[in-house]
């Protein structure tokens, strides 16, 4: 090589230190890992399931059909004047996306330990990979979706232009929760066993197969904390022009998701320091 | 030229930088993760572990127990300093445990040094395990794609470099299979193939050169070599003392974490060889904190010895050599068996043996302090230098509860007297046993 010595890029190696930046200089620098990594995680699952991208169908039209059932029809849930599976399907979409991208991040370090112990490169690849691995069962859920709105005559507003908002905060909640736990799940297994229940709790607490009208004016701003609240309401609104948009509970949901993430990410980046010694 | 820092103005010419490095361990952390039960049992055990502690500082005895506080952590790195220049070919070598493997993954950045520090000046690029990231169920074409980017690689760059992989590794038949149908062969030529061309200023590789076949053995090393002589630093760690002195022009002998030697490759490589670092035929260990084994059963000793009980360092062909290994075990209720693997100077395993003794074969253990000798017959193994790794495992459900390599070595000699195998004949006699078996010859035929 005939680089000049002094041109060339210098690193340090020191002993771990209790706080450091978040690095996303350097995560730049290795966007094409993180686009190879979801890249193989879509391929391999789509190769290695006998119904590949049909699943990404199956599960929410399935679960359509059983809320729809039982809440819809028996319960009769209201469902804020708009008929009752598309509003489920509606919330299924974002929810699908959050449950597999939570489930998926809080995973990854211990599923990819191989490429840790063996091979440098931001850690945060890995969570960010995994969550975003689940936008392609996304986007073909939501083609079953245009065509229900189709089959239903509903015409969505001006408000769809927000709807990449939704998916974001989506997103952003799906990984600030799942770095948090991708990052304790090293240290301690058992957060693996607790990531099935934490989902089928948070279904519950989210208004997929009911309507967060139904929860009392005053309690609304405190159901917000929960920021899939916001991100289902807000995916109605752009989608089925449901009549007021989620405000206040919206701000509090966004408010949230901020300090999840950025709190996330500072925990994530001082225990990545022990992951290759101790996953 | 610009030069940001006075370090520069001094030595322009320093590639890696090392100063103070030392890495400590906790016992087990490499292994094993907490569960969270036990951090919850930790933290309620710990107020009266801390009133222990004051009762016994009060009445001025300690009643700490010395053994769990060593055996806690080790040193697998302790205060190596060394410098490496710009298109230097270091070789680091030392037995295993030694610290060459921590050493690499400090510099690749992968973990963190306790203490001291380290410079690099050039992009890193480490080659410790062939195949990382490797998915079988993706073909030849996409891996070359994913394990290049796993390993910092650029993707114009992998297009650049595609034909020339795929052509080095000779798997043009079979770009498009997943890598799952390869034969293994196929398998880590390719992985080796992707990792050779990548083109940072700085590569640390680990012992990768022992797979495959002898062939693509040599080609990987002619690979090496070209790599060296584009002026890039290399750090390489191997076993194979042959490939250090061809490749490199200095070598560092680590032992225990430390540096023992550092100079010209052959003559750190002569040392390493001649001393009794290298697999002697006794092996003890007094320091708790590096005694093999886990929970179940810890290796206290491994010896080499004659019929007539001595430590042999070496022995005749005709006579038989006990290699006897004591043991502890901690933890009863386990069917054990001793084994040892048994390997040639070449690195060709001559064979494995293991305990098939009537008394111990289905009994489960209790606990005590064992000595298990397996004693190799004259007139079996050929001539030259033998190595054993130790172990021991359990066989339903299968578990090794330790794996020494090379824990101990002896050589086998033989007389040119006629009394052994060779019988009249003075060449070179290949393979690694030299049995003298019956034969029966008749006449057939009258002249």
């Amino acid at each position: 090589m005939d680089n000049n010595p002094s041109s060339l890029p210098i690193f340090f190696i020191r002993p771990a230190s209790s706080w450091s930046s978040i690095g996303l200089k350097e995560l730049w620098e290795y966007r094409e890992l993180l686009y190879f990594l979801v890249w193989r995680d879509v391929k391999v699952r789509y190769k290695q399931t006998a119904l590949g991208a049909a699943w990404a169908i199956i599960q929410p039209l399935m679960m359509m059909v059983v809320f729809s059932l039982f809440f819809g029809y028996l319960a009769k849930v209201p469902s804020d004047g708009i008929p009752y599976p598309i509003f489920t399907f509606c919330a299924l979409l974002p929810w699908q996306l959050f449950a597999h991208a939570l489930t998926e991040s809080s995973n990854s370090l211990v599923a990819n330990e191989r490429l840790i112990t063996k091979v440098y490169f931001p850690r945060l690849v890995v969570p960010i990979a995994a969550v975003l691995g689940g936008m392609v069962d996304f986007a073909v859920a939501f083609a079953i979706l245009v065509v229900m709105m189709l089959y239903y005559g509903i015409v969505p507003t001006w408000a769809l232009v927000t709807l990449p908002t939704f998916i974001l905060l989506a997103i952003m909640t799906a990984l600030g929760v799942g770095l948090w736990l991708s990052a304790l799940n090293v240290q301690y297994r058992d957060v693996r066993y607790t990531i099935g229940f934490l989902i089928q709790f948070w279904l519950f607490a989210t208004p997929v197969a009911y309507s967060s009208s139904i929860v009392p004016e005053r309690w609304r701003l405190l159901y917000g904390l929960n920021p899939m609240a916001g991100v289902v309401e807000g995916f109605r609104w752009a989608l089925l022009g449901k009549s007021e948009p989620p405000g206040a509970l919206l701000a509090v949901s966004v408010a949230v998701v901020i300090l999840i993430l950025v709190g996330g990410l500072y925990y994530f980046r001082r225990m990545e320091q022990e992951f290759a010694d101790v996953v | 030229m610009v030069l940001n820092s006075q370090s520069e103005i001094l030595m322009p010419d320093i590639a890696i930088r090392c100063e103070g490095l030392s890495k400590q361990y906790r016992i087990g952390e490499r292994e094993t993760y907490k569960a969270l039960r036990d951090v919850i049992t930790d933290a309620a055990a710990s107020p009266f572990r801390r009133l222990r502690s004051v009762i016994g500082s009060g009445n001025g005895s300690s009643i700490r127990n010395p053994k769990s506080e060593i055996r806690n952590s080790f040193w697998a790195l302790d205060d190596v300093s060394f410098e490496v220049k710009r298109g230097e070919v270091v070789g680091i070598i030392g037995r295993n445990g030694a610290g060459k493997s921590t050493l690499l993954k400090i510099l690749s950045r992968i973990t963190k040094p306790t203490r001291g520090h380290a410079k690099i000046h050039g992009r890193v690029g480490s080659l410790l395990e062939v195949g990382t990231g490797f998915h079988p169920e993706l073909s030849g074409r996409e891996n070359i794609y994913l394990n290049g980017a796993i390993l910092g690689m650029r993707k114009t760059e992998i297009e650049r470099k595609f034909d020339e992989i795929v052509a080095f590794a000779e798997v043009e038949k079979f770009i498009d299979t997943p890598v799952k149908r390869y034969s293994s062969g196929m398998y880590v030529r390719l992985a080796f193939a992707v990792a050779a061309h990548m083109e940072t200023e700085v590569l640390l590789v680990d012992e990768v050169l022992a797979v495959g076949d002898v062939q693509f053995q040599k080609r990987c090393l002619g690979k090496m070599g070209e790599i060296a002589a584009r002026g890039r630093t290399v750090l390489f760690v191997s076993h194979s003392m042959p490939a250090i002195e061809r490749l490199c022009q200095r070598a560092i002998l680590l032992g225990d974490g430390k540096i023992l030697n550092d100079g010209p490759a052959s003559i750190v490589v002569d040392s390493y060889l001649n001393s009794g670092v290298n697999s002697p035929a006794l092996r003890e260990w007094l320091d708790l904190a590096r005694i093999p084994g886990n929970e179940v059963v810890l290796v206290k000793r491994v010896r080499v010895c004659s019929q007539q009980g001595g430590t042999v360092e070496s022995s005749d062909i005709r006579e038989a050599i006990g290699i006897e290994m004591v043991y502890e075990v901690l933890e009863e209720g386990r069917v054990l068996v001793p084994n040892y693997h048994l390997v040639n100077e070449d690195g060709t395993c001559i064979c494995v043996i293991q305990d098939l003794g009537e008394e111990w074969r289905q009994r489960p253990r209790p606990i005590g302090i064992y000595t298990s000798t397996a004693w190799l017959p004259g007139n079996f193994l050929a001539e030259g230098r033998v190595l054993v790794s130790a172990a021991i495992s359990t066989y339903s459900p299968f578990i090794v509860h330790v794996f020494e390599r090379d824990v101990v070595g002896f050589r086998v000699v033989e007389s040119f007297d006629g009394h052994s195998a060779r019988g009249d004949y003075g060449g070179h006699m290949p393979g690694v046993v030299r049995p003298i078996v019956p034969w029966t010859t008749f006449q057939n035929t009258n002249a």
